[in-house]
């Protein structure tokens, strides 16, 4: 159970997502790419050359990308439909509301370069809002996985399931925190680490943090459970009641502002299911400064000696 | 009138005034609707219903169906009086126009009635998800065609524009727009409030086929349409020439009656209009 972040390579999710679309694609032809233009940073260049006629551009134009994958699904198609998450989610979002979840299109959104990942390119290309957007609409599944391994599965299993997707990749190089023979489930959190004197709860690139941070703790005698949060929504509310219950303190950790993303999520059900303290960390409702992904996560505590500070912390206040 | 076509045309003009009264009765029940938008496009709902589109009431979801989709989705009333003249579901059902937990809610939903296609409401989205319809039809090798009924006040949004230019960039020409040109939106005139005008060239310009007509005359309309596409390779737009509040003199081209509910004394002589026009 015990997570093994291997940090002697690093990977870009993009690739995985690729990979993994390309080989859904050749396996069901049902299946079409929808793009706005963002051919080459959605890492899709071999799908286009593969199959052309099932790859759609449809230019600078976030509003009609979304809706036309919603009418491709509506022909029985499976749309990926692609795009930045904070142009995909920011721009697009009445359609992924109104044509994509209300009107339950078989629509799967992935949005690439999430977070802070566009880092020195400012907060116009931050997309730190998207989690508290999408999670906030009824009938979208939100899934944020953390590593190559999970983000291939992610990819697979909204190709099964049948309904709106919305897949939050990033480009931050991250390890693997996931062994190989890992089983990626819609709606279920995945334990990492297993511990009792309090919870850390990360999703995306935090969670090879969290498994550090956990690491750390050890050090100083703090038995840390770590949980990957990948499904945003609909969430493990058993999980998130089990640490709360076990570990009477709970840490969430998240590349997203801290209104109404992960730590949002499980505060409304540890709130109203079993209350214990919480720490909840991300961007703390600002606008991020000038720098890249790495110094701004940094710059906001957003790594294993900042999540192990705070979960210090939450200890220290309930042995006093 | 032994001519068949001209009986299937008389026909149709009396399903259009049967389907006015009940819209009329729909909206006075519910004491909420947009009157105004559903009488000018009635004609042209009833048109394509009647004389145009390739479907099944009896097999809603068939694949090879055309689509239509009511981009300006504020006139449901319209839609489903028209859906259900049609036979998707019985007309009885128009009374529960927007009742608790009735299906026909304000804003028509594809999960709910049969022959709804996509949610509509909040304007600009029907055209683009109408262009991702024709592209599946186009993928699948179908001869299937896809119809979008557009408000004209709408064609404010940018989206319709996005969707507009993605058409003729992918040669949709087995999509058509159809613009119910009424001159009016919510709070005053098109002309008055973000202009539109010269709208034909507009569609022009961003390489449509375009044609103008009477909104109102069910014969005209129904020999344009069978006749789409008007060019190969291009999408097809009519604009459709209306008057809100069409078939209710005191209503007609009265900008309020973009959701004005009737009165009593207005319903009855409304409803009397409507009948004497039998």
């Amino acid at each position: 159970m015990t997570a093994v972040v291997t940090r002697d390579e690093l990977f870009d999710c993009r690739e995985a997502f690729a990979r993994a679309l390309l080989e859904i694609a050749e396996a069901d032809a049902r299946v079409v790419t929808v793009v706005n233009d963002s051919v080459g940073s959605t890492k899709l260049g071999a799908l286009k050359r593969r199959f052309p006629d099932r790859f759609i551009n449809v230019g600078i134009a976030e509003q009609n990308l979304v809706a036309v994958g919603a009418g491709l699904a509506n022909g029985g198609r499976i749309p990926f439909v692609c795009g930045a998450s904070p142009f995909l989610t920011g721009r697009g979002l009445e359609q992924i509301k109104v044509d994509a979840a209300y009107s339950n299109a078989n629509v799967k959104l992935v949005g690439v370069s999430s977070g802070l990942a566009y880092g020195e390119l400012g907060p116009t290309h931050h997309s730190i809002e998207d989690l508290a957007w999408t999670r906030a609409i009824a009938n979208l599944t939100v899934v944020v996985p953390a590593d190559p391994n999970e983000t291939a599965q992610a990819v697979h299993a909204a190709h099964a399931a049948v309904g709106p997707y919305f897949l939050r990749t990033s480009r931050m190089p991250v390890p693997t925190v996931h062994r190989p023979d890992y089983e990626f489930r819609v709606g279920r959190a995945a334990l990492l680490r297993d511990g009792t004197d309090v919870t850390i709860i990360a999703n995306g690139v935090l969670v090879s943090r969290a498994v550090d941070a956990a690491t750390l703790l050890f050090g100083d005698g703090i038995s840390a459970r770590v949980l990957n949060m990948a499904t945003l929504s609909p969430i493990d509310r058993e999980a998130i009641v089990d640490a709360a219950r076990s570990t009477g303190a709970i840490v969430t950790a998240e590349e997203h502002t801290v209104r109404g993303g992960l730590g949002g999520a499980v505060a409304e059900v540890v709130v109203s299911e079993h209350p214990v303290p919480m720490r909840i960390l991300g961007v703390p409702g600002v606008f991020a400064p000038t720098g890249s992904a790495e110094f701004l996560l940094d710059h906001f505590g957003l790594n294993a000696v900042g999540i192990a500070a705070a979960a210090r912390d939450l200890v220290a206040g309930r042995r006093r | 009138m032994s001519d068949p076509a001209e009986v299937q045309m008389a026909e149709m003009r009396e399903r259009a005034r049967t389907i006015r009264a009940r819209d009329l009765r729909m909206v006075f029940g519910a004491g909420l609707g947009h009157i105004g938008g559903e009488f000018s496009a009635i004609d042209i709902l009833v048109t394509l219903y009647f004389a145009v589109l390739r479907i099944d009431p009896a097999d809603p979801t068939a694949p090879d169906r055309d689509r239509f989709v009511l981009s300006k989705g504020h006139s449901a009333a319209a839609l489903y009086a028209t859906l259900a003249e049609a036979g998707f579901f019985p007309t009885a059902e128009l009374d529960a126009f927007m009742a608790p937990m009735s299906r026909l809610n304000g804003h028509p939903d594809r999960n709910k009635v049969p022959g709804v296609e996509t949610n509509t409401g909040p304007l600009g989205h029907g055209l683009p998800v109408a262009v991702g319809m024709a592209l599946a039809a186009r993928l699948d090798g179908s001869g299937r065609r896809t119809f979008a009924l557009t408000g004209d006040g709408e064609l404010q949004e940018g989206s319709m524009w996005e969707a507009a230019m993605a058409a003729a960039q992918f040669g949709l020409d087995n999509l058509v727009a159809i613009v119910d040109r009424n001159g009016l939106q919510q709070g005053d005139f098109t002309e008055r409030t973000m202009r539109l005008e010269p709208l034909a060239d507009k569609w022009r310009a961003f390489g449509w086929a375009v044609r103008e007509v009477d909104g109102h005359d069910i014969g005209a309309m129904t020999a344009l349409l069978r006749g789409v596409p008007f060019e190969p390779g291009r999408p097809s737009c009519v604009i459709a020439h209306t008057h809100k509040g069409q078939g209710i003199s005191f209503a007609r081209d009265r900008v309020e009656w973009h959701h004005h509910v009737p009165t009593a004394d207005e319903f009855a002589r409304a409803l009397a209009e409507l009948e004497a026009s039998a």
